[in-house]
């Protein structure tokens, strides 16, 4: 399969002042992949993908989405990406039948509220308000929100941060099903063992510079190669194996 | 599916028109602010009728003022003497009760009283004075000059000569006039507050919110204008401040008899007025939602706002009883020009036209606050 590049970002430079959060990164995310952006807190992660969503302004650099340039065609990359933004609320009062309807109306696109629910498993909280929602149900129902407009690529900014396992790996066979259905997914994560198993390829991202891309087994394989091991011998399954084991598998409700 | 329907800026700002109404009908304290309140003023006041006592007395013109009715009636506490109105529109206000009397006091041509008070005349010569007292229907106040009046008289006859002559006679004519009662004043100041509340306690909450929760941020993630934004938003409280404005009329005009002169065009006015001067007080709200940094710093920003024009715009007493320094305050705030706007065209049927003064000074205001807003408002 030839990987051909959905995005592209060229030598890309963000400045605050005197402080520099994106220091000339560089990267393309292939088409139908599921790509992960790794990096410590404050190492210019959320920066970069809130300048490819078009939210924020670059200092310097090239960026191509889908084709589109994000200095000339920002309204067209917005209609076709979906965004998920680290801890964003939603319109007060309003349940989330109706966040869809005002979402539809805000992409200009017919969807009813039912089929969007349907894809994240949520019809049954049609008329709940978002803010009563549990942690897992929050984030399903934002990704719900970035469907709406069938994107290209969606964005995903953290959305496992504060999730108990099973709600989780919930969320990674939610994402997993949106990648095989032809959308392209850029993640950001903190937790390596999903990265490990949802990410196609990942890159690392430290002081505003990308330190280097590849496969989670190509990384894994190189580090091994170079004389590496883990202080405590590797047992076949860790913790949260027996956490999910003891507990099940099963999704459960708040 | 072909091909992608265009995308419609018109449909995206009424899709957030419709969100925001329906989150506004949810919210208690808009619901509240905007109609309990209102109400629950209109019911008290309309049922105590005018708070404190003064009988706004107009000066004719030609009244002479160096006479001694004159100088006891200036000292009475109880009189409110109104000398800066021309003739005019003393009788304007006479009808419509804004003032309870016009006094007009004329020296008669034998001044033997002040000559020699003390020597005895004919009873056929005049008496020194002729006043000429003009009441109103429109006011029951008058009848509390008209015993000052008598007390004045026979306390000042007594004390020069009690077989002397008169000291002077007195005229009194009371015109027609319509009823001006104490809901007609009140309504459209609480209308007008209710509005000038909603405005920028509404719009300040709302925004400032929709920012702090990154709802905007998401918003500005999909292809909306930013202009959408704000429009879907004014949109949504117009309609909402014009649908509780109606309920408000309606419920002053069958209950408590507010009066609409032309009925139906009438409240179509002030319908009008109040789209007026809730665009500008959503200006207020605007700035204050830019410069709060948080939530809790929302209510001081908007009370210094409201506050002083709750007290001073003549919501519940006429401004006429501030001493004038006040009074140049208030001629400065926009809620006393929108409520001076309201009860002309409610109780006197003035046309649009007609309060195009007030509507100059709004619109001036209007200017002014939507340059503040512009520079200080912020979307993230």
């Amino acid at each position: 399969m030839v990987n051909k590049p959905i995005i592209t970002v060229k030598n890309l430079v963000k400045k605050y002042g005197d402080f520099t959060a994106v220091n000339d990164i560089s990267f393309e995310v292939y088409e139908g992949e599921i790509f992960g952006l790794l990096g410590p807190n404050g190492a210019g992660k959320t920066t970069t993908l809130e300048i490819i969503e078009t939210l924020r302004d670059k200092t310097s650099g090239e960026i191509s989405v889908d084709g589109f340039s994000i200095d000339k065609d920002a309204d067209d990359i917005k209609k076709r990406i979906g965004v998920q933004l680290q801890a964003a609320g939603y319109y007060p009062n309003l349940n989330l039948s109706e966040l869809i309807v005002l979402f539809s109306g805000l992409y200009g696109i017919n969807k009813t509220p039912m089929e969007m629910l349907e894809k994240v498993a949520l019809t049954e909280k049609a008329k709940a308000k978002y803010k009563d929602l549990s942690g897992g149900q929050k984030q399903r129902f934002s990704i719900a929100t970035t469907l709406i407009n069938d994107p290209r690529i969606i964005f995903l900014d953290e959305p496992t941060t504060g999730l108990d396992p099973q709600a989780r790996r919930n969320l990674w066979d939610l994402i997993r099903e949106i990648r095989n259905n032809g959308t392209t997914v850029v993640i950001t994560t903190h937790y390596m063992d999903e990265a490990e198993v949802l990410c196609d390829r990942v890159a690392f991202i430290d002081g505003g510079h990308v330190i280097g891309i590849d496969t989670p087994d190509n990384f894994i394989d190189k580090l091994v190669a170079s004389g590496f091991e883990r202080p405590k011998q590797v047992k076949l399954a860790n913790l949260e194996d027996v956490f999910i084991n003891m507990t099940g598998k099963e999704w459960r409700e708040e | 599916m072909t091909t992608k329907p265009k995308y419609s800026n018109t449909r995206a700002t009424l899709a957030i028109a419709k969100a925001s109404l329906r989150s506004i009908l949810r919210s208690p304290s808009a619901v509240v602010f905007s109609l309990v309140f209102p109400l629950i003023f209109i019911v008290v006041f309309a049922n105590i009728g005018g708070s404190g006592v003064t009988v706004d007395v107009g000066i004719a013109k030609t009244c002479d003022t160096t006479n001694p009715v004159y100088k006891i009636l200036r000292n009475n506490q109880l009189m409110n003497l109104i000398k800066d109105q021309s003739t005019d529109e003393m009788n304007k206000n006479l009808s419509k009760g804004s003032i309870d009397a016009i006094l007009d006091i004329r020296k008669n041509n034998s001044p033997s009283w002040i000559t020699s008070p003390l020597q005895p005349t004919a009873s056929a010569i005049k008496p020194p004075f002729t006043i000429n007292v003009q009441y109103t229907k429109a006011s029951s106040k008058g009848a509390i000059l008209k015993s000052a009046l008598n007390n004045i008289l026979y306390q000042v006859s007594k004390v020069m000569n009690s077989n002397g002559p008169q000291l002077a006679e007195v005229n009194e004519t009371t015109i027609q006039g319509r009823e001006y009662r104490y809901i007609d004043f009140i309504l459209p100041g609480m209308l007008g507050f209710s509005l000038l509340s909603s405005g920028v306690f509404g719009t300040a909450f709302v925004f400032l919110s929709l920012r702090l929760t990154l709802v905007i941020k998401r918003f500005f993630a999909t292809p909306v204008k930013r202009y959408s934004i704000v429009l879907g938003e004014a949109l949504a409280r117009i309609v909402f401040a014009l649908a509780g404005a109606l309920f408000i009329i309606a419920i002053g005009h069958y209950a408590f008899n507010f009066t609409l002169i032309h009925g139906f065009t009438t409240v179509i006015n002030m319908l009008i007025l109040s789209a007026i001067g809730l665009i500008i007080f959503m200006g207020f709200g605007f700035t204050i939602s830019g410069v709060a940094k948080n939530e809790s710093s929302v209510p001081p920003f908007s009370n210094i706002i409201t506050l002083p024009q709750f007290l001073l715009s003549g919501t519940f007493f006429s401004t006429a009883a501030f001493p004038s320094w006040l009074q140049h305050i208030s001629r400065v705030l926009p809620l006393t020009h929108l409520n001076e706007a309201m009860r002309k065209v409610a109780f006197e049927g003035a046309s649009l036209t007609e309060v195009s003064h007030q509507l100059l000074i709004l619109g001036i205001w209007f200017v002014g606050v939507y340059v503040v807003a512009v520079k200080t408002f912020k979307w993230e």
